[in-house]
């Protein structure tokens, strides 16, 4: 077995254990820290598949913003120290079934590809490139511009949305 | 002496191979070592950082600073070291245990983490990872989290109120310093850290985009969390804030991580703006490329010290103000024109230069236009009737 098998595995395993901890944990804030922890093995993950680019916009998006928002929405919630009710409700076994469900489809796409036979993965050659190329196609017209143009358009809306339900309404101000 | 850190590992792979160590388990358990090295290295940096800051902000405010421990006082940090270790470590009651002992984990661990793309010489750097930028980027945000967790556990009301406004300050401030680190990777074409540095040959990035240096220099400034953006853990008003509940070592770490993120600081700029290590000989003797390196961040840094003592503290409105409606802006607008300024200029170096600093000094003159627009609305504004104490909490000025 190879370092890198070795350091596979380790991450793997954690990510697999945080991902349960991070249902299983009574306390909201240590759930959510086991998420951050399953997302940074998820990070190591595309670091071994010498994806460095997404390894860091991994870290960067969800351990440097979504999560830092879920934890700060969690401190703002009452009572969060002392609150442990129930973990599951009814409807477990459905999130459990859909959860199967996708495990089991995303099993039966990636044994359609054709490197998962072989023994080792081999390595990029030119890894540099291949961000290169991504960078290029989200801006080619014969490629991913539109979907790319139409997330910029939906994330301003979003943020404009942000800003009108934040602002007080200007009679509310007088009344004051 | 062509390349003297490659000859080291060279050394040593083969000492390793020499010892009967199998030639694939060597290399990564020299990169395990080199790792481990260079993070005590940046630890132990430190020791020297805390006692010449102390000796710098001494000499600022007419003082001697230490002076008893040692030759110049130098040994006075590791007696405050020992002091710091050989203290008990405090829970309060209530703290959440496992979060409380993470959270100065994490804040020390992202900055040293961004010493890992940092290029010293020619061929002298951890990783030259293709994205060294984002790197950084991503691994500054991991301390906002190491901070945000020390406040809330600790239950403790200031800590936490500590904890929402460093969020509040290192969220917002890391938008205008990720647009302005954009500008040196258009002007590089690459985000690596070495590609960066390799592209400053034949001008450094300062010249070619001096607003965006003095924004990243500003923003980084918040993202230490020093005076004047010391309001995370002002001492007059919450008590020190995110830390207040901390004792011995596990204080020592945010201390030691505060101020190893001044020189990170300086080292950053150095990379990014200053052409790093190159310098006059520096491609016959790689070791002048370290001196040079350290020379310049060190300057930086010293200039940080300077700030530091010589503005007050901003207010929590004006940090945003400052932030939202001036720096922000400002840093989309020199993405915008360094872009345009990039791709219709010239593609000699003089040529460029032109251009650049022609675009530079358009966004200037609009910044100074609107400044003098704000100004001039702000003295016209009709709240001179009303008494001094209810206008004070309204839009108060932010330059």
């Amino acid at each position: 077995m190879t370092a890198l098998q070795i350091v596979f595995l380790i991450a793997a395993a954690f990510t697999l254990l945080s991902a349960l901890l991070v249902v299983t944990r009574p306390n909201l804030v240590h759930a959510s820290l086991w998420l951050i922890a399953s997302l940074a093995g998820v990070a190591v993950l595309f670091v071994l598949l010498e994806a460095g680019f997404l390894a860091a916009v991994q870290v960067v998006i969800y351990i440097g913003a979504i999560a830092i928002l879920i934890i700060f929405a969690v401190m703002l919630t009452r009572r969060v120290m002392s609150d442990s009710g129930p973990q599951v409700n009814r409807n477990w076994w459905g999130a459990a079934l859909s959860a199967l469900l996708i495990f089991g489809g995303l099993l039966g796409l990636f044994s359609q590809v054709p490197a998962v036979g072989s023994a080792f993965p081999a390595a990029i050659a030119n890894a540099d490139g291949l961000l290169e190329d991504l960078g290029r196609s989200l801006v080619d017209v014969n490629r991913y511009v539109l979907p790319f143009e139409v997330a910029s358009v939906l994330l301003l809306a979003a943020m404009i949305g942000a800003i009108v339900i934040a602002r007080p309404a200007a009679r509310e101000e007088g009344e004051e | 002496m062509s390349d003297p850190f490659g000859q080291i590992g060279q050394f040593f792979l083969n000492l390793l191979t020499g010892l009967g160590v199998e030639a694939g388990l060597a290399s990564f358990l020299l990169k395990v070592a080199g790792a481990a090295a260079l993070a005590t290295g940046c630890l132990f940096s430190t020791f020297f950082l805390i006692w010449a800051e102390r000796k710098l902000l001494a000499r600022l405010q007419d003082r001697l600073g230490p002076n008893r421990t040692g030759p110049f006082g130098m040994l006075q940090t590791i007696a405050d070291f020992a002091k710091l270790v050989t203290k008990e470590l405090i829970f309060p009651s209530g703290v959440d245990r496992p979060v409380f002992l993470l959270a100065p984990l994490l804040v020390v661990m992202s900055v040293v983490g961004i010493w890992a793309v940092v290029p010293f010489a020619p061929r002298f750097i951890a990783s030259d990872v293709n994205v060294g930028v984002l790197y950084v980027v991503s691994v500054g945000s991991i301390g906002t989290l190491g901070i945000m967790l020390a406040g809330w556990s600790s239950n403790n009301k200031y800590a936490l109120l500590g904890a929402f406004r460093t969020v509040a300050q290192l969220v917002s401030y890391e938008v205008p310093m990720v647009l302005v680190m954009l500008v040196p990777v258009m002007l590089s074409g690459s985000m690596g850290m070495v590609a960066i540095v390799e592209q400053q040959r034949s001008m450094w990035f300062v010249v070619l985009a001096p607003i965006a240096f003095i924004l990243f220099y500003i923003t980084s400034l918040a993202e230490n969390g020093r005076a004047p953006f010391d309001l995370m853990e002002a001492e007059s008003e919450i008590a020190t804030g995110y830390n207040v509940e901390y004792s011995g070592l596990m204080f020592g770490m945010f201390f030691v991580a505060e101020f190893l993120h001044a020189f990170t600081i300086g080292a950053l700029a150095t990379t990014l703006f200053l052409g790093g290590w190159l310098g006059p000989g520096v491609d016959r003797y790689p070791l002048l490329g370290l001196v040079y390196f350290l020379g310049k961040s060190a300057v930086i840094w010293w200039s940080i010290i300077w700030v530091r003592m010589s503005l007050p503290r901003i207010r929590i409105d004006q940090m945003l103000a400052l932030n939202w409606k001036f720096l922000t802006p400002l840093a989309l607008g020199v993405v915008v024109v360094t872009a345009v300024a990039d791709k219709v200029g010239p593609a000699g170096t003089l040529g460029r230069t032109a251009v650049q600093l022609v675009g530079n000094g358009v966004v200037l003159a609009f910044t100074l236009l609107a400044l003098r627009a704000y100004a001039a609305r702000l003295r016209n504004r009709p709240t001179l009737a009303t008494p001094p104490a209810a206008s004070t909490s309204l839009g108060a000025p932010a330059q």
